[in-house]
C-alpha cells in the first residue's frame, strides 16, 4: 500500500490501463446499527463509471442516494457502520484499504461538495484558509502559492472580487456564493472524482441552474468523472451520461440518461418524473406526487419494495422481489437496466395497469388520470434532455 | 459592533447603579437603627449623645441623599469606614485583594489546564472507556462540595502526609515555594468543580460540533483529524467555554468565601466573614457592592471578548 | 440530540423512522409509571434512584422510625454512652464528639436537607414560574419590572447575598435561610419561563385562543402555563443538587441551620474539630451528602437525556 501511495501522490490518474473503469462499485451494502435494529439503507448496488464521464444518482429522500456516495468515499464514521462489497478505484479496493490511505484520498483524488453550502464552511474560518488549509497540508503548497491557488479558483468559479473575498466569513456570502466556494473547495486538490450530494438543493431555482452549468463546465474541463446525486430527475436530465434510480437502497433502473427519458421501464422512474413540473405543460395541469412513503429501512417488505406505492402493482411483486436485468429491446440495449416484473411500456406493464384499474385500486385511479400527461411529460423531458445533450455532450465525449 | 458594545456599556452602567442601589437600601431600610451598631449599649439611651452621632455619621439626610453621597464616595474608592475597627474599608480590602485574586486566577488556570484537553479527549472519542472514565470523574468531581474536598486535602495532606500547610498564607513576595504550598489544597478544592464543569461542556460542545456538516467537509477534503479537531472543532467550541467561565465566577467567588474560610485565607471573604459575625454592616456593604460588581464587570467583559473572537456576531452589529 | 454519526447522516438522507418510531413522550410516561422508568435505568442510575428513594424516605419519617434514637440526645451526660465512640450495636454509626448517635444525626440531617431543598424549590416554581409566564405573555411595564428583579438578583453571587441577608436581617434558622435562597432562586426560575413563555405566546394555539375570544388570563392559566412548567421541573432537577450543597455549605460555616439541629454540613463541621485525633464521626454525613448530590446529578442527567432523546418532551 504505501509504494501504491508513494506512487500516486495527487497528480490525477496514473499506471492504470485505459480499459478499466474508474470506478467499479459491486454489490454494496451499508447498513446502520440502532437502537430499533439494523437500518439497511444501500442494499447490493453495483455500478460504473469511465474516467471523464458523469453519473446521475436520483431517488427520493430517503432512497440510500447519500449514503451509497458516502459509502464510497467511507465517509460514513462511527462504530454502528458497516459496509460490505467491493469499491474498486483506480485499481484499487477502498473498501480493503487501510483507514490512513483512504484519508490521502480524500481530497486529492476523491472529493465531495454537500448538499448545504450553509453548514458545509465551518462559520469561524475564513473563507481563505478553508479554501486552501487541504491544498497546503495534501500538496505541500506554501503561504504565498496557495493564496494565488485560492484567488484562481475563485476567478474560476465565478466568484467576482475574489481577493477581498479571501478574508470574508461564510456568513458574509450568499448560498449560491458559498456553494461556488464549496465547489472551488472540492476542485482545488483537481480529484478524479466528484460527488456532488444534492449540490442544488438549499438554493433558489435562479441559482440551482448557475451552479449546475457551474459543475457541468468544471466536469468538462478537467476532464474529471463526476456523481451527481439528486432527487430530481429534472437535474440529470441532460447533465449525465448515465442515470441510476435508486428506491430503498437498491437500483431499480439505470440507463443512459437519454435512453431512461424515452424508454422508461420502472413505475418508480415513472412516478418521479411525474412528480416534476414541466414547462411544457397547460398552466394547471395537476402534479402526481407518489402516494405512501418509502418502507422503513429497518422493516423492508418481501418482493418489491416500490410495491405498496405502485399503480402495477400485482401479487408477485408483493412475494419475489424483481431482480435487475436488462430491459428488453429498446435502444438502450444491454447499459439499460431495471427491476420491476410488469415494466412500463411493455405489454406485462399495461395489462397489469389494465387488472388494477378494473379492480379499482386506489391509486390506479390517481394515475389513471395523470397517466395521459405522465407520457407527454416524458416526452418533453426527454426533449429537453436531447436538447441540451447536444450543447453539453460536445466538449465531453 | 460599536453600537452593540455602546449598548451593553449602558446596561453594565445600569446594572451597577441598580445593585449598589440595592445594597445600600438594605442597610438603610433595616429594621434595627444602625447608630446601634456603633454605640455602646449604655449609651444607646442617651438620646442626645445618638442624635450627635446621627447627625455626624449623615444618617438624618434623605435616603436619595445619602445614596448620592455614599456613591459619589465609593466610586472615589471611600467605601466608608469600618464600624468595628472604624478603619477605612478601603484600606482594610486592598491588602486582600491580590490573595483572593490569585486563588481565583490558579483555580481558573488549573481548569482550564485539566478541563479543555480532558474535554477534548472525551468529546473526540465518544464512548470510548476513557471517555467514560473522564465522564465519570466529572460525575464525582461536581458531586463532591468544595468544602469536603479541601477536608479531604487537609487531612491527607497536611495531618497525614505534612507536606503543605493546613491553613494560613504565605505572600508570594515572602516566598514563592511557601505561596506555592499555600495555594495549592486550597486551588485544588476549588478546581475539580470547575475543571468537572469545563470538561463536560467542552465534551458535549465538541460531540455536536464534530457532527457537524463542515467537520464532514472538512474530512472530505482530506485535513488530518487533529488538524480538524483543532482548527476546525475547537475554536467554534472555546467561544461557549469563554461565556462559560465568565458565568461561573459567581459560583467561584461563592466558593473562595467557603475556600478562604477553611483554609483560613487572609482574603476578602474571610473578611466579609468576621464581618458578618462582627455585624459590621459597613464591611459587609462594601464588600458585598464589590463582590457584585465585580462579578458583573467580569461577565460584561467576557460578553466582550465573546463579541470580539466570534466573527458571526462582530459582523450582524 | 445523542446520535450516532451513522443514523444523522441517514437522516439527512430523509430516513427519520428510526426516530418516527420512538415512543410516546417520555412526561406522559413517567406519569404513567415511575416504575418502568426506573426499570429502565442501567444499574448504577437505578442504584442513584433508590438511594435517593431512601434518603427522602427517612427524611419525612424520621421521627417515628423504630429504635432510632433523638439526634440530640447526649448519652454521655447519663453515662450511657461514650464520645466518639466505634460503630457499636448500639450506635450503628458510632457517636460524634458529644456522645449523640450519628446515625440519627445523619437521618435528621437529610430531613433538614430536604425541607430546604424542597421548599426553595417550590418557591422557585411556583413564584418564579408565574412571574415569568405572566411576564412573557403580558409583555409590557409588568415585564419591565419583573426583569428588573431578575437582573438585580442575578448580579449577586449566592454566598455574598446570603451573607448580606443574614447581616442585615439579624438573625438565622431554616427558615430564613429558605426564604432568603429562595428570593435568589426564583430569578433564574422567572428567567426561564419568561423565554418559554414568549416562544409559547407565539405558538398557533395561542393565537387560535385569542382569535375565538379567549380572556387572557385565562389563556396564561390554560395555554402557556401548561407549556412553561416541563421545562422547569427539568431544571429543578440540576438545582436540587446545588441547594444540597449550599445548605451543607451555610450549616458548615456556621451561617445555616443554628446548633444543635442536625445538619450534615453542620455536623462535619463539628467533626472537623477533632480531624486529628478521630476521623470517624465526619465519614458518614460526608458520605450522605455526596452519596445524595451524586444521586440527585446522575438520576437528572439519565432523565434529562432520554428525555431528550425519546421526543422533547421536558
Amino acid at each position: 500500500m504505501p509504494a501504491e501511495n508513494a506512487s500516486t501522490p495527487g497528480t490525477g490518474p496514473v499506471a492504470v490501463s485505459a480499459g478499466s473503469p474508474l470506478l467499479r462499485v459491486d454489490d454494496l451494502h451499508t447498513s446502520f446499527h440502532v437502537a430499533a435494529g439494523e437500518v439497511r439503507a444501500v442494499r447490493g448496488v453495483s455500478l460504473t463509471l469511465d474516467r471523464g464521464r458523469t453519473l446521475g444518482i436520483v431517488g427520493e429522500s430517503g432512497s440510500g442516494k447519500t449514503v451509497l456516495a458516502r459509502s464510497i468515499m467511507r465517509l460514513n464514521i462511527g462504530g454502528n457502520v458497516s459496509t460490505s462489497g467491493n469499491v474498486e478505484f483506480e485499481g484499487r479496493d477502498l473498501l480493503d484499504l487501510p483507514l490512513k490511505a483512504m484519508k490521502n484520498l480524500w481530497g486529492t483524488e476523491l472529493a465531495m461538495v454537500f448538499q448545504d453550502p450553509m453548514t458545509s464552511l465551518n462559520p469561524v474560518v475564513r473563507v481563505g484558509r478553508q479554501l486552501t488549509e487541504h491544498v497546503r497540508s495534501n500538496l505541500g503548497a506554501g503561504r504565498g502559492e496557495a493564496r494565488q491557488m485560492a484567488i484562481d479558483l475563485l476567478r474560476e468559479v465565478r466568484i467576482p472580487d475574489a481577493e477581498a473575498r479571501l478574508r470574508a466569513f461564510p456568513h458574509e456570502l450568499s448560498g449560491g456564493m458559498r456553494q461556488r466556494i464549496c465547489i472551488a473547495i472540492a476542485l482545488a486538490c483537481e480529484p478524479a472524482l466528484l460527488f456532488a450530494d444534492e449540490p442544488t438543493t438549499a438554493l433558489d431555482v435562479t441559482v440551482q441552474h448557475q451552479i449546475l452549468n457551474l459543475l457541468g463546465r468544471e466536469q468538462r474541463d478537467r476532464e474529471m468523472a463526476m456523481i451527481l446525486v439528486t432527487h430530481d430527475l429534472g437535474v440529470v436530465a441532460g447533465r449525465t451520461d448515465d442515470t441510476i434510480v435508486m428506491y430503498a437502497g437498491k437500483v431499480v433502473e439505470q440507463a443512459p440518461t437519454r435512453v431512461l427519458f424515452t424508454e422508461m421501464r420502472h413505475p418508480y422512474s415513472e412516478a418521479l418524473l411525474r412528480s416534476i413540473p414541466r414547462i411544457g405543460q397547460r398552466s394547471h395541469t395537476r402534479l402526481s406526487a407518489i402516494t405512501g412513503r418509502p418502507p422503513d429501512p429497518i422493516d423492508i417488505p418481501p418482493g418489491c419494495p416500490f410495491s405498496p406505492r405502485c399503480p402495477y402493482v400485482q401479487q408477485k411483486c408483493r412475494e419475489e422481489p424483481p431482480p435487475l436485468v436488462a430491459a428488453g429491446d429498446g435502444a438502450g440495449g444491454a447499459s439499460h437496466l431495471s427491476a420491476c416484473w410488469y415494466p412500463v411500456g411493455t405489454d406485462a406493464g399495461r395489462d397489469a395497469f389494465a387488472r388494477n384499474l378494473a379492480d379499482r385500486l386506489p391509486q390506479t385511479v390517481v394515475v389513471a388520470e395523470g397517466s395521459e400527461f405522465a407520457e407527454s411529460a416524458a416526452a418533453n423531458a426527454a426533449a429537453e434532455a436531447t436538447a441540451a445533450n447536444g450543447s453539453f455532450e460536445g466538449g465531453g465525449a | 459592533m460599536g453600537r452593540l458594545i455602546a449598548g451593553r456599556m449602558v446596561r453594565l452602567v445600569a446594572t451597577l447603579l441598580l445593585v449598589t442601589f440595592v445594597t445600600f437600601m438594605a442597610t438603610s431600610l433595616l429594621p434595627g437603627d444602625p447608630v446601634n451598631a456603633l454605640i455602646p449599649i449604655e449609651a444607646q439611651q442617651d438620646r442626645e449623645f445618638v442624635e450627635q452621632v446621627r447627625e455626624e455619621w449623615g444618617f438624618n439626610d434623605p435616603l436619595l441623599v445619602r445614596y448620592g453621597r455614599w456613591l459619589g464616595d465609593a466610586v472615589r474608592g471611600d467605601l466608608g469606614d469600618s464600624y468595628v475597627t472604624g478603619r477605612p474599608i478601603i484600606d482594610e480590602i486592598t491588602p486582600r485583594l491580590p490573595v483572593t485574586g490569585e486563588l481565583m486566577v490558579v483555580t481558573v488556570l488549573l481548569g482550564i489546564l485539566i478541563g479543555v484537553p480532558l474535554g477534548l479527549v472525551s468529546g473526540y472519542r465518544e464512548g470510548s472507556r476513557a471517555d467514560k472514565a473522564v465522564s465519570a470523574v466529572a460525575q464525582f468531581g461536581l458531586s463532591i462540595p468544595n468544602f469536603v474536598l479541601g477536608l479531604v486535602l487537609i487531612y491527607v495532606f497536611a495531618i497525614k502526609l505534612r507536606w503543605l500547610p493546613a491553613t494560613g498564607w504565605t505572600r508570594i513576595s515572602d516566598s514563592v515555594t511557601g505561596n506555592l504550598k499555600s495555594v495549592a489544597m486550597p486551588a485544588i478544592a476549588l478546581a475539580v468543580a470547575e475543571v468537572a464543569v469545563y470538561l463536560r461542556v467542552l465534551r458535549s460542545d465538541i460531540i455536536s460540533t464534530l457532527k457537524e456538516n463542515y467537520i464532514l467537509s472538512a474530512r472530505a477534503k482530506g485535513l488530518k483529524d487533529r488538524f480538524i479537531l483543532f482548527r476546525h472543532a475547537l475554536r467554534p467550541s472555546s467561544l461557549t467555554l469563554t461565556t462559560l467561565i465568565g458565568l461561573n465566577i459567581a459560583g467561584l467567588i461563592t466558593g473562595t468565601i467557603v475556600i478562604e474560610q477553611l483554609f483560613a485565607i487572609p482574603g476578602l471573604g474571610r473578611r466579609l466573614f468576621s464581618a458578618v459575625f462582627q455585624r459590621d454592616y459597613m464591611m459587609v456593604q462594601g464588600l458585598t457592592v464589590l463582590l457584585a460588581a465585580a462579578y458583573v464587570i467580569i461577565n460584561a467583559t467576557v460578553d466582550f471578548i465573546y463579541i470580539a473572537i466570534d466573527p458571526r456576531i462582530r459582523r450582524r452589529a | 440530540m445523542a446520535d450516532p454519526t451513522g443514523l444523522r447522516s441517514l437522516q439527512e438522507d430523509g430516513q427519520a423512522s428510526a426516530l418516527a418510531r420512538s415512543p410516546a413522550p417520555f412526561r406522559v410516561r413517567v406519569g404513567r409509571s415511575l416504575w418502568n422508568a426506573f426499570r429502565e435505568m442501567p444499574w448504577p442510575t437505578r442504584a442513584c434512584a433508590s438511594w435517593l428513594v431512601l434518603i427522602v424516605t427517612v427524611a419525612i419519617f424520621a421521627d417515628w422510625i423504630p429504635g432510632l434514637q433523638d439526634p440530640n440526645y447526649q448519652g454521655f451526660l447519663f453515662g450511657k454512652s461514650k464520645t466518639l465512640d466505634p460503630p457499636s450495636m448500639e450506635h450503628w454509626l458510632g457517636t460524634d464528639n458529644v456522645s449523640r448517635d450519628i446515625l440519627a444525626r445523619v437521618v435528621h440531617g437529610a430531613r433538614t436537607s430536604l425541607i430546604f431543598a424542597g421548599g426553595v424549590l417550590l418557591c422557585g416554581l411556583v413564584f418564579g414560574g408565574l412571574l415569568g409566564s405572566a411576564a412573557g405573555f403580558l409583555r409590557g411595564r409588568f415585564e419591565a419590572v419583573v426583569m428588573f428583579y431578575v437582573d438585580v438578583s442575578l448580579a449577586f453571587p449566592a454566598l455574598v447575598f446570603f451573607l448580606f441577608a443574614i447581616t442585615m436581617l439579624n438573625t438565622r434558622g431554616l427558615g430564613i435561610m429558605t426564604v432568603a435562597v429562595a428570593l435568589l432562586i426564583i430569578a433564574p426560575y422567572t428567567r426561564i419561563a419568561r423565554a418559554n413563555s414568549l416562544s409559547v405566546s407565539d405558538r398557533e394555539f395561542v393565537t387560535a385562543a385569542r382569535a375565538i375570544g379567549t380572556s387572557r388570563p385565562r389563556i396564561l392559566v390554560r395555554e402557556i402555563i401548561p407549556n412553561v412548567y416541563p421545562t422547569l421541573v427539568a431544571y429543578s432537577l440540576i438545582v436540587a443538587a446545588v441547594l444540597v450543597i449550599l445548605e451543607a455549605t451555610l450549616s458548615f460555616l456556621g451561617i445555616g441551620v443554628p446548633i444543635p439541629r442536625a445538619s450534615w454540613g453542620g455536623d462535619i463541621n463539628m467533626a472537623r474539630r477533632d480531624i486529628a485525633i478521630n476521623v470517624w464521626p465526619m465519614i458518614p454525613p460526608i458520605l450522605a451528602l455526596v452519596a445524595t448530590i451524586l444521586s440527585v446529578n446522575v438520576v437528572s442527567d439519565w432523565l434529562r437525556s432520554n428525555a431528550a432523546s425519546r421526543s422533547s418532551a421536558l
